[in-house]
């Protein structure tokens, strides 16, 4: 029998090259390329008065100097709005160099293309522009005050009003038997793969064709985007994402200014041109995400259930909108978490500021969202006096109660309709996991020790797998060998390993057969991308999919031969064979050769097909109508609407009364992505993205002064967590299939990060009996708010909103 | 990469440096960077730049031994030295193919790494730390945090990567057991 693979940890087949130092990353492709470099705007908001490249004339190796004057047709127009949404009313976009105006630090204005990239520096310090600067817009706050706008024509700096309710809020509120009010504020981070962005492009002038490498999410949109910009037939474009060392979100954006860029170097230069990165472009060019001003109504009854919810979120969308309202949508929509909301209100103001974009970075929305919610909850068992743990269970959806209708738009204009789940049953394993119960003896001990302890917990249900589709191509060769591809990216995701398992399962063959390819339009053409925790899920289905056409195929050409009802065939091994009679079969290698009436004898293998292919019937044509030469087959997965995973996460802290120091001594997280392919990677993605969330909670902040200046552009300054820094996770898993799959699969990227910061703050509240109102939070934050005398701190929030004090 | 002068001129200089140990000879601009010359003039691209200012790890190569920072020194430094990148970790077993350090096993045993960009930093820092140390010596979490300690990965999270510390660790102890009990044999 063949080995079972489906639920296995399997080790992954990427790590063989990548730990050995033979992956192949973007900077790793092409040596001999020219090398791009960029003058950025040095301000946040200014007129470009003058462009003097005189001086960069004259140094050795440069090769060409682009500024928005040498861009022409489409490339001169504004960049494409990715996601248009009827509430978002102004949206703007950049050109891919600036044209006369700058709206962020960081962003582009000219592009020196030389021999190296020391030398296209050299030039690229010696072009002067000169700018007239213009008032600058920082933080939400600032943005709503409107004291000065972005952009000229949207005075009130409001990008989109986003606006969704489930009933008639107001009368619920006044009807509930209690309400409470709170602001509170989250701030900006960013993705910050290891990697940075990069493209290489390679024009063919003999074929009029395009290669370009970019380590993007979505390989077929940028070649789509290449190719109408630069004026070419699609077919005249491929692209291709190498290795790509991380993404959570930055790289899904498209495309890149870079991505038009390069590609319009190489073909004017007809030489090689690349570009990769420096880690302060990654910084000030790129995408944040995050930053958020809530203000949050709930009413409750005495028992703590919640009779209606009432929620404004000012969101800070950065100085263009080219991946539309995503991030605000998720966030109004998954704010309802595992919980029955009877009546909910969400009103979304996104607004602009002078600083980098706000994209999605892993969690996308769902982190603020989740942290609205949750703080909600403890409030009201504060209020209530009641167990925080009992005033979220009083308020679950239950398990009889799937699909469950939110009554509510997702981000890809379906339903958000809850396919299954079991959140009573996450709430019991996450009090399990974590002690939840005897906690208080946990503080007493820690107290002796003169430390305060808190504990906090935070559930999410989080919408993954979106559509519209993607596709897998499986085709067995004569060889033996299974070659599997789906047009969607990896990142670190293991996907050549995991899609290799489900073929493998699928088809009945040794896992060492089959060879994946991802990201590659050379390969397959029609692909969405790798987002929203989709991969598994999309591209796990439609390779499924794929793979038992061909073994539809396979048992069809093998009962003809073998003179048996393809229904008493199976395939083991890459063995086909009758069920139950050893010694009647044919491998699996050779119905590939016989899937191709015209079979020269290049290999052993069409040699001793030969044998088995019998004389043919005359009267019919060697390739029946609607059949196809070759065993392979193509399939789409294309979903109603999204999936749900969910899960519940708990933090315990200890926390120093001399320093202030916050410490997560334990982290607990119970887990649902229905079924799991292989749990050792979905425990990758968990362990991951807690430490992210982590990050976000105490560490990870955009600090933006006045001016617009990021002033932590490098990872001296901007916290990332060490291994110091992350704590021990301990994991339960709950396996709740979905129901909309032929797998049952639901994502499992992007969990991990949702509610650390929920669970964190509710975590450290606990320890000193005050609230928090922003987070992040540092040890001085929390050393002022422990010694103000308010009783609830909001006036921390202003202080971090992308402002430095 | 910054541009380190503004003279048009690039100064180059001849260096002889032992990188994997095979003797190489280059002749490269002073002001290029070691990672730089790693990469382009000897086309180990396993020696990843992930902020080319000393933080991440990522760029972390053994000079004389010792893990070093590739974006923090220049090509010229290494003038006469020995070096080795992730390529080099692994060592000749006695058919004449290659095995790879324990460290290296570990990684993918224990599905330490996931895009595998931070990873030959890593693998360079905690190989050299595991040979330094007396491996009959069970390693304790003390030690484990101080391999792992100093390089940032942004996909891990970091438990997978010091578990693979104390396996490759513990790897490392039962083959210095066998050896002994072998010598001890053999002493007999
Ligand atoms: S690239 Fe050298 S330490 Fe980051
Ligand atoms: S494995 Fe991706 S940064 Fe470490």
């Amino acid at each position: 029998m063949t080995t079972k693979l489906f639920g296995e940890p399997v080790r992954r087949r990427e790590d063989a090259r990548l730990i050995t130092g033979q992956g192949r990353y973007l900077d790793d492709i092409g040596s001999s390329a020219y090398a791009a470099a960029f003058v950025r705007s040095p301000y946040a908001h200014a007129r470009i008065v003058d462009i003097d490249v005189t001086a960069a004339v004259d140094v050795e190796g440069l090769l060409a100097v682009y500024t928005y004057e040498d861009l022409v047709g489409p490339m001169a127009e504004p960049l494409p709005v990715l996601i248009p949404h009827p509430q978002l009313t102004a949206p703007r976009t950049g050109y891919p160099l600036a044209k006369d105006v700058v709206k962020h630090v960081g962003e582009a204005v000219v592009m020196v293309v030389a021999t190296d990239r020391y030398v296209a520096e050299d030039a690229v310090d010696r072009i002067a522009v000169t700018y007239e600067e213009l008032p600058v817009v920082v933080g939400v706050d600032a943005a709503r005050e409107a004291g000065s706008c972005v952009h000229d024509d949207v005075p009130d700096n409001v990008a989109a009003r986003h606006h969704q309710e489930t009933g008639d809020v107001e009368p619920a509120l006044a009807a509930s038997p209690h309400t409470l009010s709170f602001t509170q504020y989250f701030e900006r981070s960013a993705a910050m793969p290891m990697e940075g962005k990069g493209v290489h492009a390679r024009w063919d002038a003999d074929d009029s064709s395009l290669r370009v490498y970019t380590s993007t999410q979505a390989s077929t949109s940028v070649r789509a985007a290449i190719a109408a910009k630069l004026q070419l037939s699609l077919e005249r474009v491929e692209v291709i994402a190498p290795d790509v060392g991380g993404g959570f979100g930055v790289k899904i954006v498209h495309p890149w200014p870079e991505e038009l860029l390069v590609p319009m170097a190489a073909r004017l230069l007809g030489h090689e041109v690349k570009w990769s990165e420096d880690r302060r472009e990654h910084f000030t060019s790129s995408a944040h995400e995050r930053q958020q001003r809530q203000e949050v109504t709930v009413g409750y009854d005495d028992d703590g259930r919640i009779t209606a919810l009432d929620v404004h979120i000012w969101h800070d969308n950065g100085a263009y909108t080219p991946y539309g309202i995503i991030v605000p949508i998720v966030t109004a929509t998954q704010l309802v978490g595992p919980y029955v909301i009877p009546v909910y209100r969400v009103q979304v103001e996104s607004v602009f500021t002078n600083t980098v974009i706000v994209t999605p970075y892993r969690g996308a929305g769902r982190p603020q969202g989740c942290f609205a919610m949750e703080r909600a909850m403890d409030r009201i068992a504060q209020e209530r006096g009641l167990d925080r743990a009992e005033v979220r269970m009083r308020n679950l959806i239950q398990a009889d109660q799937f699909p469950y209708d939110h009554h509510l738009t997702f981000q890809d204009g379906r339903p958000v309709i809850y396919d299954s789940g079991d959140y009573v049953g996450l709430m019991g394993k996450l009090k399990a996991l974590v002690h939840w119960d005897s906690v208080e003896e946990r503080r007493a001990e820690a107290r002796a020790r003169g430390r305060h302890l808190g504990i906090g917990m935070a559930m999410y249900v989080e919408g993954t797998g979106p559509g519209p589709y993607e596709g897998g191509h499986v085709q067995v060769l004569g060889s033996g060998k299974v070659l599997v591809s789906t047009g969607l990216t990896s990142q670190g995701q293991g996907h050549e390993t995991v899609f290799a398992q489900l073929v493998a399962s699928e088809l009945g063959v040794p896992m060492e057969d089959v060879e994946v390819t991802t990201g590659d339009t050379r390969r397959f053409g029609y692909a969405v991308g790798t987002f929203a925790s989709r991969a598994a899920v999309m591209s796990g289905n439609a390779v499924a999919l794929a793979a038992r056409g061909v073994k539809e195929k396979a048992l069809r050409i093998a009962a003809e031969v073998l003179e048996v009802d393809p229904g008493d065939l199976e395939i083991d091994e890459g063995l086909v064979q009758v069920k139950g009679t050893p010694g009647a079969s044919i491998p699996l290698r050779t119905v590939a050769v016989l899937s191709n009436p015209l079979r020269y004898a290049f290999d052993e293998a069409a040699k001793q097909a030969t044998q088995f292919a019998g004389p043919g019937d005359d009267s019919k044509p060697p390739v029946a109508v609607g059949d196809a030469p070759g065993l392979e087959h193509t399939d789409y997965y294309s979903p109603v609407r999204s999936t749900f995973a969910s899960g519940a996460h708990a933090a315990v802290v200890e926390i120093d009364p001399l320093t202030w120091e916050i410490e997560v001594v334990d982290y607990a997280v119970v887990h649902d992505c229905g079924n799991v392919v292989n749990p050792m990677i979905v425990e990758g993605q968990v362990h991951g993205g807690v430490a992210q969330g982590v990050g976000g909670a105490l560490y990870e902040r955009m600090a933006y002064d006045r001016d617009g200046q990021l002033q932590n552009a490098s990872f001296m300054d901007f916290l990332m967590p060490y291994a110091s820094e992350v704590p021990d996770v301990v994991i339960d898993h709950q396996e709740t299939p979905s129901p909309l799959n032929p797998l049952g699969l639901k994502g499992a990227g992007e969990a991990g990060v949702i509610p650390g910061s929920a669970a964190i703050a509710s975590a450290i509240e606990d320890a000193v009996g005050r609230r928090i109102a922003a987070m992040p939070i540092s040890p001085t934050e929390l050393y002022d708010l422990v010694r103000s005398d308010a009783d609830q701190v909001t006036n921390v929030g202003p202080k971090t909103t992308g402002v430095l004090a | 990469m910054r541009s380190r002068a503004m003279s048009t001129v690039q100064t180059e200089r001849a260096i002889s440096v032992t990188v994997n140990g095979v003797p190489r000879e280059a002749t490269v601009p002073v002001r290029w960077l070691l990672s730089d010359a790693l990469r382009n003039e000897f086309g180990l691209t396993g020696t990843h730049v992930g902020c080319e200012h000393g933080v991440c790890g990522s760029c972390t190569v053994l000079v004389d031994g010792e893990p070093t920072r590739s974006c923090l020194v220049l090509a010229v430094q290494v003038d006469g030295r020995q070096v080795t990148t992730v390529e080099g970790l692994s060592r000749p077993d006695h058919q004449g193919g290659q095995v790879l350090h324990p460290i290296q096993e570990a990684f993918r045993e224990c599905h330490a790494l996931q895009c595998g960009f931070c990873t030959p930093g890593f693998l360079t820092t905690i190989a050299a730390g595991l040979d330094a140390r007396d491996a009959s010596v069970e390693i304790t979490e003390e030690e484990v945090d101080e391999l792992v300690g100093g390089n940032l990965c942004r996909c891990t999270g970091y438990a997978n990567i010091k578990k693979a510390c104390r396996y490759a660790a513990a790897a490392m102890r039962e083959s210095a057991i066998v050896a002994t009990k072998a010598q001890d044999g053999g002493a007999r």
